[in-house]
């Protein structure tokens, strides 16, 4: 599904949040929305999964307007991926379940339960259907949230800060699980990321919010040491490590130049 | 996205993990019709299974045939049906206030029906004591009690509400709110017993101990209109119940209309309190302790806790109402002051104790 947002602004308290932000996603891409904290990138995503209304703008799945229909609608079309999903004893299994809920009549069907084995297979996290999700790891916990949002078979995904409690090897495996499956799923998918090295390795296309405002957008080309600098206020430079971009604080920033004290 | 159902294989252990939950449900409920024809049987004279079975198949109005019918029955039904109610109640506020403290007893709302209830006995004058039954409290009015009860339930839910909606719903908060509530009202109530006959402070204390015995076969009726139709919505909006224990957020990209779902549960859980209240008195812990109890059985699945809590709590209260009875019989003791003495333990038991399923 082809995402464009069109002149959303959002204020809170009459307080101008998000203005005038206008993208695009295609399918099969990712999309990292990058920008440093209380910019808006949260606030964003809530705009696009409906939980918070835009004074302006559009939001166009294909041809519809997420605006103009139902909350139920909105829930077939889209699945929204917590930063941090209230854990209970529930099985995980049952966690994934709870995906269909936007498809379940009075109760779940025996397709229900095997759209749910389906995807637990294709994640291949059988050995964590039936342990509950509160004594499970980060990782494990957000593998089991994103086989939910799979389940309720969506053709947008969002995922707000997916990485951001996991260590580094989990964070390479989640992010590569997601590029697997939105490319395996032709889906597209919107997610907010802190660290842009990860998403330049694993996002398609890059969206620089500073206040409020898109900054840039665009694909990996984008990225320049002046791009960064005046969306974070960090000067950084840009190497390249195994053909990929790598984005390095200054040297400065970190080691500030020592004050000549004075002589005895 | 497209899911492929030609799986290789049936999610089998899932499958037997659920027939497990089912089956455990079947054998509550069994339990609790066994305790409902045990509660018929015992009393001031014993009246074998057989014959209560028999009073309940051709009904012929002998003695045996009116105690079963007349006399036990109401009251057996009372404790079983205000028992699955408190209970649901218990689990939905739960639910949608995310907060395991939350029950009609420990958010004030029971107090406050209480009050409603009073200022109907007192100011309205819709009760008295009556001399003519020992130990029994007749209401001259029991729609204006329960109309009553009915707005200082909706009273205290309307100020949850609002502090959940504007402030927090952080759980201490909650609580805290609850702490005050209860205390406001009961003030209210010693209020009004200050400024009453010594015949309406009697009718009011009297209330507020939760008696199963008293509701009439028009109590009952009106409990039933009441109650069953609220636990029908209950279960019907199970997965809503599940999908707002995953978060709001979540819930809401669910399809799940949060703020409707929670504001309905709770005017439900009020009004299931409301009319016990005002029939029953207050009977407090079953709503708490049930969920808790099958929590800890079960798990926290909606589709499993939700109707395993009302059995726990009809299984509950009628349990107690059984030893309310005999344990100074003939004299019968409010049921309201056992519940809290037969919760309590248990609870503690099943807190520290492990899961059982």
């Amino acid at each position: 599904m082809i995402l464009t947002v069109a002149g959303l602004s959002f204020r809170y308290n009459g307080q101008r949040i998000l203005e005038e932000v206008e993208f695009r996603v295609n399918r099969h891409e990712i999309l990292a929305i990058l920008g440093p904290n209380g910019v808006g990138k949260t606030t964003l995503l809530r705009c696009i999964n409906t939980l918070l209304r835009p004074q302006a703008g559009r939001i166009l799945l294909d041809d519809q307007d997420l605006l103009s229909i139902g909350r139920d609608e909105v829930a077939r079309l889209l699945a929204y991926v917590p930063q941090r999903g209230e854990t209970g004893p529930i099985l995980a299994f049952d966690a994934i379940l709870l995906g269909r809920r936007p498809h379940i009549g009075w109760d779940v069907r025996r397709e229900d339960i095997q759209k749910v084995q389906a995807i637990i297979d294709q994640l291949h996290i059988g050995h964590l259907a039936l342990r509950p999700i509160n004594s499970m790891s980060g990782g494990e916990l957000q593998k089991v949230l994103i086989a939910r949002a799979l389940v309720q078979e969506p053709g947008l995904l969002l995922l707000d800060e997916p990485t951001s409690s996991l260590d580094l090897k989990n964070q390479v495996e989640i992010l590569a699980f997601l590029r697997m499956i939105v490319r395996a799923h032709s889906l597209t998918a919107i997610l907010t990321m802190h660290d842009i090295n990860q998403a330049i390795r694993f996002a398609d296309r890059f969206l620089f919010l500073k206040e409020g405002m898109v900054y840039a957008a665009g694909t990996r080309e984008i990225i320049t040491p002046e791009l960064i600098r005046e969306v974070y206020g960090l000067p950084v430079t840009i190497a390249e490590v195994n053909g990929m971009p790598v984005v390095v604080p200054g040297l400065d920033q970190l080691h500030p130049p020592e004050t000549s004290l004075p002589a005895e | 996205m497209h899911l492929d159902v030609n799986i290789l294989h049936e999610p089998e252990e899932y499958l037997r993990y659920v027939r497990r939950k089912g089956l455990f449900l079947i054998g509550a409920g069994l339990v609790l019709v066994l305790l409902f024809l045990v509660a018929l049987a015992i009393g001031s004279s014993f009246i074998p299974l057989p014959e209560v079975i028999a009073a309940f198949l051709s009904p012929s109005g002998e003695h045996v045939s009116t105690i079963v019918l007349n006399i036990r029955l109401p009251r057996v039904l009372s404790a079983v049906i205000a028992g699955a109610g408190l209970a649901a109640a218990g689990v939905v506020m739960q639910s949608v206030l995310r907060n395991p403290l939350s029950s009609p007893y420990t958010l004030g709302v029971s107090h406050a029906a209480a009050f409603g209830a009073a200022f109907a006995i007192t100011v309205l004058g819709a009760g008295s004591i009556s001399h003519l039954v020992s130990d029994s409290m007749v209401v001259r009015n029991p729609c204006l009690v329960t109309i009553c009860a009915f707005f200082g339930a909706m009273l205290a839910t309307a100020g949850l509400l609002l502090v959940a909606k504007y402030r927090s719903s952080r759980p201490e908060v909650m609580i805290l709110v609850g702490v005050a509530l209860a205390a406001l009202f009961t003030a209210g109530t010693t209020f009004l017993q200050y400024f009453s006959s010594a015949d309406q402070i009697a009718a009011i204390v009297f209330w507020t101990f939760g008696d199963v015995g008293r509701s009439t076969w028009s109590d009952l009726l009106l409990m039933v209109v009441i109650v069953l139709p609220s636990l029908g919505y209950f279960f019907f909006t199970r997965w809503d119940y599940n999908a707002i224990d995953a978060g709001d957020e979540t819930a809401h990209t669910l399809g799940v209309n949060v703020e409707r779902v929670r504001t309905l549960a709770m005017l439900l859980s009020s009004l299931i309190t409301a009319v016990v209240v005002s029939f029953l008195g207050i009977i407090g812990f079953i709503g708490l302790v049930s969920p808790h109890m099958m929590r800890r059985v079960v798990g926290c699945d909606q589709r499993y806790l939700l109707p395993a809590s009302c059995i726990a709590g009809g299984i509950l209260l009628l349990g107690a109402d059984m030893v309310a009875r005999l344990i100074i019989a003939p004299a019968v003791l409010p049921v309201g002051v056992l519940t809290a003495f037969l919760g309590a333990p248990l609870f503690l038991y099943l807190l520290i104790g492990r899961n059982v399923v």
